[in-house]
């Protein structure tokens, strides 16, 4: 019995047609490799085409699904489907009304407003969503999701300090993961991955102004050469540490109301306000000003006024420690 | 009325100009010319002596027509259309972004070599080319070292050090003067109507800068800001207070510069979307209104660019007003006779002077002109004035 677009399911790795849509290379290479992979269970002489969806002629594509001499299963990659001409669309439309046995075709359409009908054509066709991740929660459910793919226990720090020490790319996250696993054995805790990976990789300025701001010299120092050599650009410490002192500033003379209250008053968040009061109890005003002065000399020290900007951020940051106890 | 009028207390200047164009028609006459004129002119002053306003009159004198009166005479077809900007043979280039670099260089110098339309002079004007970065300077110089025939090429900067020695030396210099209080005072009178008493007041709040004397004397919105930005000494109290004063100082700026530029940003900028064809109809509409999405990001740029300078020349004249005003300190401190450039706010100069010492102001001073250079040197406006607000409040 033909199988019909309409009774594809997500789990039915060889459906006539799948879409791939997102624009996640990792997840992209994954639902692909998945159904290559799939095939070739079925059939080791597979016959696997990849293809740029531009270059395919109206016309090729029933030659490229007709059924073969030798019955052998057949896959048809299209990368960039959004790219489709409306000729071969329609090809593909006559295919998925009758698709012959042993054939099965993925599109791949990167996910944009751009050849969205094609979508919408293809409702019925296993689908499996690969966009980009955007934000840390799902950065994170990734990660977890990987560790514990192969059934280990993984703890919620670990995850945190995997994430920290790696950085935000998928594809070195997923590597990390299946090194990680492979290395060790038993539960997955922060301990553990600390014995690999240590540091910040995607550190910013906000992260040594907070070190800076709560007295921390040796951390704060710490931190910017980790920065400098990962490529944190100078300029993104001073002005996060102007940042942080004028948020001080701001905070220390908005007295000792509710933190809603200040923050609205504020135009700053909730969280910000608590966390600023916390690093404002050590500050005076006069403190404030010499470290502020010294910031405003650093900016221009980074924006070409001295020759070493990496000196002239470390300067300021020393700066700023000792300013914090003045006034006292 | 002749086109050296508007130049207020330039009579130097003026003299030799008119000399240049005399000697000018000389030579286009082919008669015995005196040497006066040259192909290359510098015109340096400081800013609001009129560098531009001399530029664009010479450029008028040389182009004049009326051939029985002395050059310039201002009324002949060729001088008005100087003056107004639509002269076939005068490209003005006023550079509105942060820089002129070396592509609108190289648009100047093809134009500057093309035979004059009318068979007097092809006259070309940068207005303040000290904004010229190495490159364009550079590209300037070939067309300066072998200028084309009938070629003049009129440049203005605040000083001759903003140009590079090889172009300096190959120019004839035209230095113009910061004219007197009195002189800018009896052309606001003569001219814009402006009463006698109000002409006084914005002639020495403007320190001789003749454009921002007339916006004082004329626009009451400039004389509020004015009072703003000098009320930053009296909000010295406490660091929260210097520094809300700071931020207050900088979106005025900020807020003037988009008040200025912003109505200008949003008609070039939907000028630009008809002309890709937004709005339209038919066939290729959405292709080239997307096509021309590459145009639009460069509009962006030039408008960000242009906004940045306006900001940044808005914040530079008040820091220019509050300098001033520490000056008047200095004065009152130091008891000397002179003239306070903010005397409406003298008793207010006169209650820190007793505060204070003649070593502190200095010290203010020093820290008012630190905050123009960091300003320039691109430190972000807000930090560098907060800086400022708390430096005039240790000193």
């Amino acid at each position: 019995m033909p199988r019909t677009p309409a009774a594809a399911k997500a789990d039915d790795l060889l459906a006539p047609l799948t879409l791939v849509v997102g624009d996640e290379e990792l997840r992209v290479g994954r639902a692909v490799s998945e159904v290559l992979a799939a095939a070739r269970r079925d059939d080791p002489q597979a016959d696997v085409r990849d293809l740029v969806a531009a270059e395919v002629l109206p016309g090729d594509l029933p030659q490229l699904l007709g059924p073969s001499l030798f019955a052998e299963r057949r896959v048809l990659v299209l990368r960039a489907a959004q790219d489709l001409d409306k000729a071969v669309v329609a090809d593909l439309v006559d295919y998925a009304a009758d698709p012959p046995d042993a054939v099965s075709v993925v599109l791949c359409h990167a996910g944009g407003a751009k050849g969205k009908a094609l979508l919408t054509t293809f409702k019925g066709a296993r689908r499996v969503d690969a966009p980009k991740m955007t934000k840390v929660g799902e950065r994170r459910d990734f990660l977890r999701a990987e560790l514990r793919s192969t059934g280990r226990q993984v703890s919620e720090s670990a995850v945190t300090v995997l994430l920290d020490a790696v950085g935000n790319d998928l594809r070195e996250l997923c590597s990390a993961a299946s090194q990680l696993l492979s290395d060790t054995e038993g539960p997955v805790d922060d301990e553990v991955v600390g014995r690999y990976y240590r540091g910040r990789a995607d550190l910013s300025g906000f992260a040594v102004a907070d070190k800076a701001v709560e007295g921390d010299l040796a951390g704060a120092l710490e931190l910017v050469r980790y920065g400098a050599a990962t490529g944190l650009a100078p300029v993104l410490v001073t002005s996060a540490l102007a940042g942080s002192l004028r948020s001080i500033a701001q905070v220390a003379s908005a007295g000792s109301g509710p933190a809603h209250a200040v923050a609205s008053a504020l135009g700053m968040p909730p969280w910000k306000v608590d966390k600023t009061r916390k690093q404002s109890r050590a500050w005076r005003p006069e403190g404030l000003s010499q470290a502020l002065q010294a910031v405003a000399h650093a900016d221009a020290d980074v924006k070409g006024g001295a020759a070493d900007q990496q000196y002239a951020v470390e300067r300021a940051l020393m700066a700023v420690v000792a300013a914090r106890g003045a006034g006292r | 009325m002749s086109v050296w009028e508007d130049l207020v207390g330039q009579g130097r200047a003026v003299a030799q100009l008119g000399e240049a164009a005399a000697d000018a028609r000389a030579v286009l006459e082919g008669s015995t010319a005196r040497g006066a004129m040259t192909h290359a002119w510098l015109f340096t002053g400081p800013p609001g002596s009129g560098r531009s306003l001399a530029a664009r009159a010479f450029a008028a004198a040389l182009q004049c027509l009326d051939l029985a009166g002395p050059a310039g005479c201002g009324h002949c077809e060729a001088c008005h259309q100087v003056l107004v900007g639509t002269h076939p043979d005068v490209a003005q280039v006023v550079p509105e972004g942060l820089s002129l670099g070396v592509e609108e260089a190289r648009e100047i110098i093809t134009r500057a070599s093309r035979r004059p339309l009318r068979g007097r002079w092809q006259v070309t004007l940068i207005e303040d080319a000290d904004r010229m970065t190495e490159q364009a300077n550079n590209a300037v110089l070939k067309t300066v070292e072998e200028p084309p025939e009938h070629s003049v090429l009129l440049i203005c900067a605040p000083s001759s050090e903003d140009l590079l020695p090889t172009i300096r030396s190959r120019c004839r210099l035209v230095g113009l003067v910061t004219p007197s209080g009195a002189e800018v005072a009896e052309v606001l009178v003569r001219r814009d109507g402006v009463d006698p008493a109000m002409a006084a007041f914005a002639a020495r709040a403007s320190q001789g800068h003749v454009g921002r004397a007339r916006r004082l004397a004329t626009d009451e919105e400039a004389r509020r800001e004015r009072r703003d930005v000098l009320a930053l000494p009296r909000s010295l109290g406490t660091v929260a207070t210097a520094l809300a004063a700071a931020k207050d100082l900088v979106d005025a700026a900020k807020e003037e510069s988009d008040r200025r530029t912003g109505a200008r940003d949003a008609v070039e900028r939907s000028s630009l979307e008809t002309a890709l064809g937004a709005g339209a109809t038919g066939k290729g509409v959405t292709g080239s209104v997307r096509g021309g999405a590459g145009a639009l990001k460069e509009l962006e740029k030039r408008q960000r660019s242009r906004g940045t300078r306006t900001s940044r020349d808005a914040l530079d004249r008040a820091l220019v007003d509050l300098a001033a005003f520490y000056r008047d300190v200095l004065v009152v401190q130091l008891g000397t006779a002179s003239d306070l450039v903010h005397g409406d706010l003298g008793e207010q100069a006169a209650v820190i002077a007793r505060a204070t010492t003649a070593e502190a102001t200095l010290r203010r001073l020093d820290a008012v002109l630190a905050c123009r250079a960091a300003v320039d040197a691109n430190v972000a406006p807000l930090l560098a004035v907060e800086a400022l607000a708390l430096a005039l409040r240790d000193a």
